[in-house]
């Protein structure tokens, strides 16, 4: 049990750490900043407590904004998929999820891949609205929305397998 | 009394959510006004810390640009030096008449973002330097922004790429004067709205800061004209900016401080009564 804590709160700095400093300042073709601080909102332990669950990300997109000059955007954006995060595990994952046996360590590609997607696309969407805030420019919310999900979804894949085989 | 604990508690996850996603909502918002005190900026000890542990490394990566830009503004005070010894050789100047109107502060630039419809700055000088808000921010090239935000040892700095963005300017040819705003689309080009159709305009022409503002002293550089357009409805131009800054890559900065703002202040605020 205390290691999963030490082992959350390690990958919470880290991950923000690595978002603030390298990933936001990534500006690939101008604009396309990968987000990948939401894979703690990812892989954090399925429990039943979801209080905490909401508050730590709500702090974790706080402090990204914090460092950012964001306003609340990352907040606002990582509590909705932390709020939206039992439904994308049901839909990925079906009967794993319903049995509460879910370790992201060892998942089929298949199924993670489709989870990391759905969850980065509606990250995505919301960061990006709220972002722009501007109904004028909804092209421009889904270019950005597209071009940095791929960016995402793709790194934080990489990083989850990378990291996840050890243990 | 008994039915709305029973609901608050069946519904407890969904009531965090609307809460802290009502506080992050309504932070986004205020964010989109110009100048209100924020809550949640990168002015603090904090975010400063962390920034300032890693720009060490990070200032590595510029080092061979940051020595151009030096290097060319050596070049261009030396010059400066040169024909300005020449000028006022036997011209006796008396110091106690001159007053020195802009005080000026070296800063280093902690994080910097451009590709966002909101850009801010963070500086490793607070208000320990004297630091406040509405002082301006240059480089030894042209503008950068005016600062937000300032806490102990950092502040922020609104950058001129910013939707909120809105300073002073004006043609260097003549004294027409406008607004320069930025429609969020490029780090290297900025609009200038509200020139009067009485200016003679030409592509090349370079843009300055004008006077009116107290937060710049007049005739610092902004840029060059790359296109512009009349106004579908009006009798102003639509003028496309380049600016002389790069400012997706920004290592050292300068803050500027009006000695005077405060008997400006006092005057405007005279006037208005």
């Amino acid at each position: 049990m205390n290691n999963i804590v030490t082992n959350n709160i390690f990958r919470f700095v880290l991950l923000l750490i690595t978002q603030v400093i390298i990933c936001n300042n990534i500006n690939f073709l101008g604009y396309i900043n990968p987000y990948i601080y939401i894979i703690f909102i990812l892989l954090f332990p399925v429990t039943n407590n979801r209080l905490v669950f909401l508050l730590v990300a709500f702090i974790l997109g706080m402090l990204v904004d914090m460092f950012s000059n964001s306003g609340g955007v990352h907040a606002a954006a990582a509590v909705l998929l932390a709020y939206t995060r039992p439904v994308l595990l049901k839909f990925s994952f079906g009967m794993l999820y319903e049995h509460q046996a879910i370790k992201f360590s060892n998942l089929e590609l298949g199924s993670l891949i489709s989870y990391v997607s759905l969850a980065t696309v509606i990250h995505h969407l919301v960061l990006f609205s709220l972002e722009i805030f501007n109904t004028s420019q909804i092209l421009q919310i889904l270019e950005k929305t597209l071009f940095s999900s791929i960016f995402t979804i793709i790194l934080s894949i990489l990083l989850i397998i990378l990291f996840g085989k050890r243990k | 009394m008994q039915q709305i604990f029973n609901f608050v508690i069946r519904n407890k996850t969904f009531l965090l959510f609307l809460l802290l996603f009502g506080i992050a909502l309504s932070l986004t918002i205020q964010s989109h006004s110009y100048h209100r005190s924020k809550f949640i900026n990168s002015a603090n000890s904090i975010t400063g810390g962390v920034y300032g542990a890693f720009s060490g490394i990070d200032q590595y990566f510029s080092l061979k640009s940051q020595n151009a830009l030096l290097l060319e503004e050596n070049n261009k005070l030396r010059s400066q030096i040169f024909n300005y010894s020449n000028e006022t050789d036997s011209i006796l100047i008396d110091s106690s008449f001159s007053k020195q109107k802009f005080r000026s502060i070296p800063a280093k630039v902690y994080s910097n973002s451009y590709s966002r419809p909101k850009n801010y700055l963070t500086l490793n000088k607070g208000k320990r330097d004297s630091i406040k808000q509405d002082f301006g921010v240059i480089t030894s090239k042209g503008i950068v922004g005016i600062i937000d935000n300032t806490s102990n040892g950092y502040s922020t700095v609104l950058s001129i790429l910013n939707e909120n963005s809105a300073i002073n300017a004006q043609l260097k040819s003549s004294n027409q004067i406008g607004s320069l705003r930025w429609n969020t689309i490029s780090p290297y080009i900025v609009q200038l709205e509200d020139i009067s159709k009485f200016a003679n305009i030409a592509i090349g022409d370079t843009i300055i800061t004008g006077g009116q503002s107290s937060i710049f002293p007049k005739g610092i550089g902004i840029g060059t004209i790359a296109s512009f357009e009349e106004n579908t409805n009006g009798d102003t131009y639509n003028i496309e900016v380049k600016l002389f800054n790069d400012m997706t890559n920004i290592g050292h900065v300068f803050i500027i401080e009006n000695l005077d703002i405060e008997e400006i202040k006092t005057l405007e605020q005279n006037n208005d009564e």
